[in-house]
Parts: structure tokens; sequence; C-alpha cells
């Protein structure tokens, strides 16, 4: 028995870890075959740095959403109204800073303190009450979408100050807009925290086995209110950096980044750690993603594509990670 | 002469080496009552899955079915067309739904017509629960009802199937109760009773699963023991009492200690002192664990025994009670959470593999180090590497294959899962080691390798709680076992005591032994 065993491991080893770097790698081979196709399809307007400069900072707030999702995602919630916190925190900005003339950096404090009363709002309902987190994050990204237009009269406020701008997008390194490294530095400390730490571990088994969580001595509801709080506070980072963008509150474009990250949440799940929510894969598909994107609209589709798109990625891309997942558990032995 | 409704010839049945059922006979006689009795591993639960259509018996068997040659393994189709039907102790009714909609739920989901007619459904769930004499509103969801009404709806439902079968046949049915009564209180048992009554009154047949031998007493007809696969013995019930049936279960006389157990002996030095434990059906109770001892919890289904670990380790909250732990001042268990519990250095291997002991599509590393996993971070950093490493040496000696820590847990069988989780809680030394069913699916090599451990580790001065309703097991490794009935210790064996047959023997007369402790001048009162 065990020397059939010992056999059949032998055997199927090394052909397993081959197709396991592969399925690592591979969602970052795809990409590059996208760019160089788009690149032979458009040497000039595509293949240039100033593309990929500005394609690196128009998606770095994609890239801090995907990053908060899968917070809340790894500890098993649902949170949808990442792109509405986006907006509340954007608009708050807006409002106190052009309106109001608060200090922008008082406004920034006060955006994502937001944040941390929206995590904890969440809280409320989906630890405390235990209403499922779908149905309380549907709710309030309408009811925060509600907020935002009765704060901004439904209109798109200019004159943010100039501090903001500059340190989002004003300079630049390797010719891409600071922005681009912010995200980049959230994504590594979430790396961090994930891969590195003992309350990375904790989080995924809150997600993946409550009671076996909880009977290990993990305090479950204190874990899934911190994560609910981090996605809230990350979104509403990632509205600070809208703002600066923009260089104005916009109370309705940033809805539309919602689709995008959790695409690249679920899409980021098939890659670099696969089987698991993780930081790098989930920044890597918001760019494979943008890339998409952005060479599409450069080839001249018409607008309607973008939703097409973004809608049909998001499907393929939790199919494949559950397929992923799915063979995990049972592949194996 | 009326043929048997059911009539088993020489049912077999094999997995591998091991032979559950050999060569069963058991006839069923209309308008019988027929108690089907037997311990865990004694054939009962094979049994019904072969006449449920689950297992396919071996060849040489043959089953009737009011006469006629039925052939095995039955097909999901044949119950209704023979009149046949089972109540699980699940009940298999949808709670969410109401009384109405569980009880015509077949007519429902079959109706060809596309209208449903509520009225008319309604008027005849109504008529039929009247004539069973069973009171329950119709429009009643399922989970607002008691446990005694959800058992007699399910019956219900259950006669209902077998009658219009029976009507189409013109002969009687076969209703199946396996094990309906142990979470019902006393006055339910008896409503249960009438109604099983009743439909004998129709004519229909009943096989009655229990391990409680009084209820069995009381309303069978006719009793078959199974015992080792085999059937040790039929018999009428008028011609049967209490100690000949627990004669015919364990296989030998019963022979009663004539003095009145203590329960609290000092063999061993206490390491913790439980005083007044109670919460989820427990009445308050005193138990005593020695250091370095394996303490056995036991009973029927039922009695409680298998929530002392959960309670005692904050997995369920308890209402109240104090646990003493030498040098220290008494907690109270109300107050216990799992995570105080690993503080004292407590540990819980569930019953549960896959819900609550460890999760399948995470590595065996992380499941196996989760509750030390703050050890393998240093410098900022956890170390993966030094986390498998151990993992691999844990795997070594606790023997999982294959020993590859970085497969996800169900990736291994249910007896090297058991292993892994295991290690997880044995490499913590802990104080105090609850389990409950550390042996449920696992193969034979392991059960003795995982009870060499715990004897090891008892013998350096662990102390541990086993909750099993396995006899043999618990006779293997325990040095004293608490029997339970109702929530209450009944009876203590110790020592030399401590035997497979005197474990079952305990556990057949605990619920006689319980009456006593609840009502001492009622049974003095019958005694004389």
């Amino acid at each position: 028995m065990t020397e059939t065993d010992k056999v059949a491991s032998a055997a199927t080893g090394p052909k397993t870890n081959y197709l396991r770097i592969f399925e690592r790698f591979a969602l970052i081979l795809v990409w590059l075959l996208l760019i160089a196709g788009f690149s032979i399809a458009m040497p000039v307007s595509f293949f240039n740095w100033g593309n990929f400069s500005i394609l690196f900072a128009s998606y770095a707030p994609a890239a801090l959403l995907a990053l908060a999702i899968i917070v809340p995602l790894t500890a098993g919630d649902y949170d949808l109204s990442v792109g509405a916190t986006l907006t509340v925190s954007s608009c708050l900005i807006g409002v106190l800073n052009a309106w109001y003339d608060v200090p922008i950096v008082a406004c920034i404090i006060i955006a994502i303190g937001a944040g941390v009363f929206i995590g904890l709002f969440h809280s409320l309902f989906i630890v405390y009450f235990r209403i499922p987190s779908l149905v309380v994050t549907l709710g309030s990204t309408s009811l925060m979408t509600g907020i935002v237009q009765w704060m901004t009269n439904s209109s798109t406020i200019g004159g943010i100050d100039n501090a903001l701008i500059m340190a989002v997008v004003g300079g630049r390194f390797l010719g891409v807009p600071y922005v681009f490294y912010y995200a980049l530095i959230a994504m590594i400390v979430m790396w961090y925290i994930f891969d590195f730490t003992p309350l990375g571990r904790r989080l995924l088994f809150v997600g993946r086995g409550r009671e076996v969580a909880r009977l290990n001595g993990i305090s479950v509801d204190k874990m899934r209110v911190g994560a609910l709080i981090t996605s809230a506070v990350v979104a509403s980072i990632g509205g600070v950096m809208y703002a600066g963008i923009l260089g104005s509150a916009d109370p309705y474009s940033g809805l539309n980044y919602l689709l995008p990250a959790f695409a690249a949440a679920f899409l980021g799940s098939t890659t670099i750690l696969p089987g698991r929510f993780n930081p790098l894969g989930a920044v890597v598909a918001v760019y494979f993603l943008g890339t998409g994107i952005t060479g599409l609209t450069m080839l001249g589709i018409p607008l309607w594509v973008t939703n097409v798109f973004n809608g049909g990625a998001l499907i393929l891309a939790v199919t494949i990670s559950q397929l992923t997942r799915g063979r995990e558990v049972t592949d194996i032995g | 002469m009326t043929p048997p409704t059911l009539r088993l010839e020489n049912i077999s049945k094999s997995f591998q080496a091991t032979r559950a059922l050999d060569g069963v006979s058991i006839d069923v006689m209309p308008g019988e009552v027929h108690g089907l009795l037997g311990t865990n591993g004694s054939g009962k639960s094979t049994l019904i899955k072969v006449l449920a259509g689950f297992h396919a018996p071996d060849a040489g068997g043959r089953m009737q079915f009011n006469g006629q040659d039925v052939s095995l393994p039955l097909k999901p189709s044949d119950f209704r067309r023979l009149g046949m039907s089972f109540v699980h102790q699940n009940l298999g009714l949808v709670p969410s739904l109401t009384v109405l909609e569980n009880l015509r739920l077949a007519q429902i989901a079959l109706a060809a017509k596309g209208m449903i007619n509520w009225r008319r459904e309604k008027a005849a769930a109504h008529e039929t629960l009247e004539r069973y004499g069973v009171y329950i509103e119709s429009w009643r969801r399922v989970d607002e009802l008691s446990a005694v009404n959800r058992a007699l709806l399910a019956i219900v439902r259950a006669f209902e199937e077998i009658r219009e079968g029976s009507e189409i046949t013109g002969k009687p049915g076969l209703v199946l109760l396996d094990e309906p009564t142990p979470f019902l209180p006393k006055e339910g048992v008896e409503k249960l009773f009438d109604l099983v009554r009743r439909i004998r009154a129709h004519g229909s047949s009943v096989i009655f699963i229990s391990h409680d031998i009084e209820e069995v007493m009381q309303i069978t007809d006719r009793v078959t023991v199974l015992r080792d696969g085999r059937v040790s013995g039929q018999i009428d019930t008028r011609d049967a009492t209490h100690e000949k049936m627990v004669e015919m279960i364990i296989g030998r006389k019963l022979v009663r200690s004539a003095d009145p157990q203590t329960l609290l002996t000092e063999k061993k030095p206490t390491f913790a002192s439980i005083r007044g434990l109670q919460g989820h059906g427990i009445p308050p109770c005193d138990i005593d664990i020695g250091k370095g001892e394996i303490l056995g919890m036991t009973g029927l289904i039922g009695s409680g025994y298998d929530k002392i670990p959960y309670l005692l380790f904050g997995a369920t909250s308890a209402d109240g009670g104090s646990i003493a732990l030498p040098g220290a001042e008494p907690m109270a268990i109300s107050a216990m959470t799992p995570k105080k519990a690993i503080k004292e250095n407590f540990a819980l291997l569930p019953g549960d593999r896959a819900e609550q002991s460890g999760v399948g599509s995470i590595s065996i590393f992380e499941n196996m180090l989760l509750p030390d996993i703050e050890k393998y971070f240093s410098h900022g950093f956890l170390s993966n590497r030094s986390m498998k490493k151990e993992a691999f040496r844990l795997g070594q000696e606790y023997e999982v294959r294959p020993n590859d820590p970085g497969l996800s847990l169900g990736a291994l069988s249910g007896g090297n899962a058991q292993k892994v989780l295991i290690a997880r809680w044995m490499m913590r030394q802990p104080m105090l080691l609850l389990l409950d069913e550390p042996t449920q699916g696992v193969d034979v090599g392991t059960r003795d390798n995982i009870f060499k451990a715990l004897k090891l580790a008892a013998s350096k001065g662990m102390s541990i709680v086993c909750a099993s309703t396995d006899a043999e097991q618990l006779a293997e490794i325990c040095d004293r076992v608490l029997v339970f009935a109702r929530g209450r210790i009944v009876e203590e064996i110790t020592g030399g005591d401590v035997s497979k047959d005197n474990i079952t023997e305990a556990c057949y007369g605990s619920v006689e032994a319980v009456e006593n402790i609840i009502h001492p001048q009622a049974s003095q009162k019958t005694q004389s």
C-alpha cells in the first residue's frame, strides 16, 4: 500500500510542479502577449512609455480598490461598496476643500476617518446583526451614492488644493506619476501582512473555516470587523488619490472602478499564489485588464465594449478562480 | 396464513475483510411493531442502509415484500410502489416551509397540472393530521414547531406515503423509525407511541429502532437483536424482561453491583475539579479529572455525554459551573472561550473534522501549526520554511501519509487528516486534552497509533477526556468511564471494571438508573 503510494507520488510529483509554476505566471505571460499584440497593431501610439505611464497612473485607484476588496474576501465577506466609498472620500475632499476651505491635510484625515466610519457601519450589520455582507454593502453603495449626490448637488467640484494634485501626479519617478508607487507601497504592505505575518494566516482561516478558526482561539468577529474597516479605509485612500488625479471631485465616475477591481481580485487569485486572494496577483490583474481596455479604446472600439469587457472579465475571472480552488481540494491526493 | 409484510432471508454485507452483516433473517408481520436493537457496530446501521437501498447486500440474500420477491438493492422508485417509508433521525423536513408544504410536498411536486389549489391542499392536510390525532396548525413553519410535533409530522408524512401505496396494492405497508425518540421529552414519547399504535391499527407494520430498552418494551410486539452482524435473538416482547434484552444485546448475563457508586474518586491527584457544570441539557454536574488520567464519557444518543468537552473548552457556552485547576482560583465555565481555554493550555479535537477541526483547502502545515503560528514569526517574518520543516517532523512522528506538508489537508484520507489534527494539539502538550470521537472514520492501524500516543501523553501527566459511543475504544484507553443518561452521570466505571461489556451494560441500564435518581420515590413505589 505504502509502496504504491510512494511510486504514485514520485510519478506525479514533478509534473504537478511544472504545472504549478506555469500556473503562477500564466497571467503575467498572457499580459505580456497582450502588450505584444497591441504593440504590433499600434507600434507608435501604444508602444511608448508615455502611454504606459498614463496607464499605470490612471489605474492606480483601481489597484487600491482591488487591494481593498481582497481583505474582506479573504475573511469570507464581500465588500461591494468600495467604489462608493472611494467616491464619498474624493467628494468629501472636494466639498470640504473647494467649498468650505478646509485645509487639504485636514480634508484627507476626514476622508480616511469617513472610511473608518463606513467600515464600522458595515461591521455593525454584517458581524453584529449577521446580515449577509452582499446585502449590506449593496445597500450601502446606494446609500452612499445618494449622500454624495446631496453633498455635491450632483455636480463635479473643481478647484481642489494644488498641493494634493502635485503630491499625487505632480512628480514622476521613471516617468511614472507618484500615485502608481503609492499603490505599489500599499501592495507591498498588504503582501507582507498576508504572506509574512500570523495575522494574514489567521485571516485566511477565518474566511475558509469560521468554526475552525474560532476553536483555534482566533477572535473571528474582531478579524472580520478589522477586515471590513481595512477595506473601507484603503478604498477611501483610493478616493484621495482619485481626487488628486482628477484635480476635482466627480460624484459618478468612481463607481466604474468597482467591476474591474472585483474582476482583478478574482483573476488575481488565479496567479502568483493560485487559490488564494493575493495582493500581487490582484495588482497584476488590474493592470492586465487596464491594458486590455486601453488597447481596445486606442483601436477605436466603441464605448460600450468597455462595459462588455469588464463584465465578461469578472464572470470569467470568478469562474477561473473557482476552477483553480476546486482543483486545490480534490485533485492532488 | 398471511405472508409477512417484510421477509429478509440470509442478508449479508461485507466491507473488504469485515463482515458487517452475516446471514440476517427477519420477518415483520402485518400490523406488527417490530423492535430492532443492537450496539454500535452490531450491524444495525448497515441493515438499515441495505433496506434503504444505500448498500447492495452480498449475493445469496433474499427479500420478500407481502410475499413477493423484490430484487436487491432497492431502487428509489421501489419504496413508493411497495409502500415502504423511512423516518430517519434528522426527520427529513424542510424547516423553513410550513407544515402544509412539508406534508404535501410530494403530491405538490408530482402534480401534473400547473395550478396548486391551496384551499384543497389545506383541507387535505388538515384532514390527514386529524385522522392521526395530531393537532398542529398547518400554516405553521416547521422550525416553529416543538421537537415532538416535528417528529409527529415526519411520521404522519411517512405513513401517508405508505397508505397511498397500500391503497393501490391493497396490501399493508411498512414504516421504519430510526431512533425517533432520544431528543424528545417523556410526554412527547407518549404522543409518538399513540401515533404508532394508531398506525398499527390500520394494519401497517413498523420497524422501531431505539437504544432505549424501556421504550422498546413499551411499544413493540416483537424484537430482533443484532450482535456482531448476526441475529442474536428474536423474542416476543411480552415474554421479555429488561434483563433478558440487555443480555441479548451484550451477549452475557447482566450482573448489577449492589452498592451505589460514588461519583468522585481520588485515585490520581486531581487536575481539574469541575463543580456545577450545566448547560445544553446538562443539569448541574460535578466531575473531577485526575492528572494523567484518561477519562471516558459515554451514554446513549442524546444523553449529553458528548457536550462536556465542548462546554469545558468554551466552544459552546455553559449556563454555569466552575473549574478549578491546581494553584489557581476556580474559573467560571460560562465565561470560557476557546481563546481562554487555549491560554489555559486546554485542547479540543471536535468530532466534526471537516466543519470544526481543519480546513481542507488550506495546506497541511498551516492547519497543523495554526494555534502555534506566533512561534514561527521572528524578525518580522513568518517562516514558511521552518513551519514546513516542523510539520514534516510531526508528520513523520505521527506517520502522516503522504508526508508532504505543502499539500492541502483535503488531499489526505480521513485517518491521515485526523493524525495531522491530533499532532496539532499533542505537540503543544496540553494540560487537558478534550476529544470527541477521536477515531471516527479512522482505520484500525491509525487507531492503534493514536491510542499509543494518547497513553504515552497521559503517562507523562496529560489529562485526557474522551467522549465516545464506542465502548471498545473506551475500554482500551480509559482509566475511568462516566456513563450519562438524560444529561446526568449515572454510573462511574473504574479500574479493572472498565471493559467493553461493562460499559455497554451501563449504557443500557442507564435510563433506568437515571429514573431512580430523578424520581427516587416513584421507583421505590413500583419496587414495593
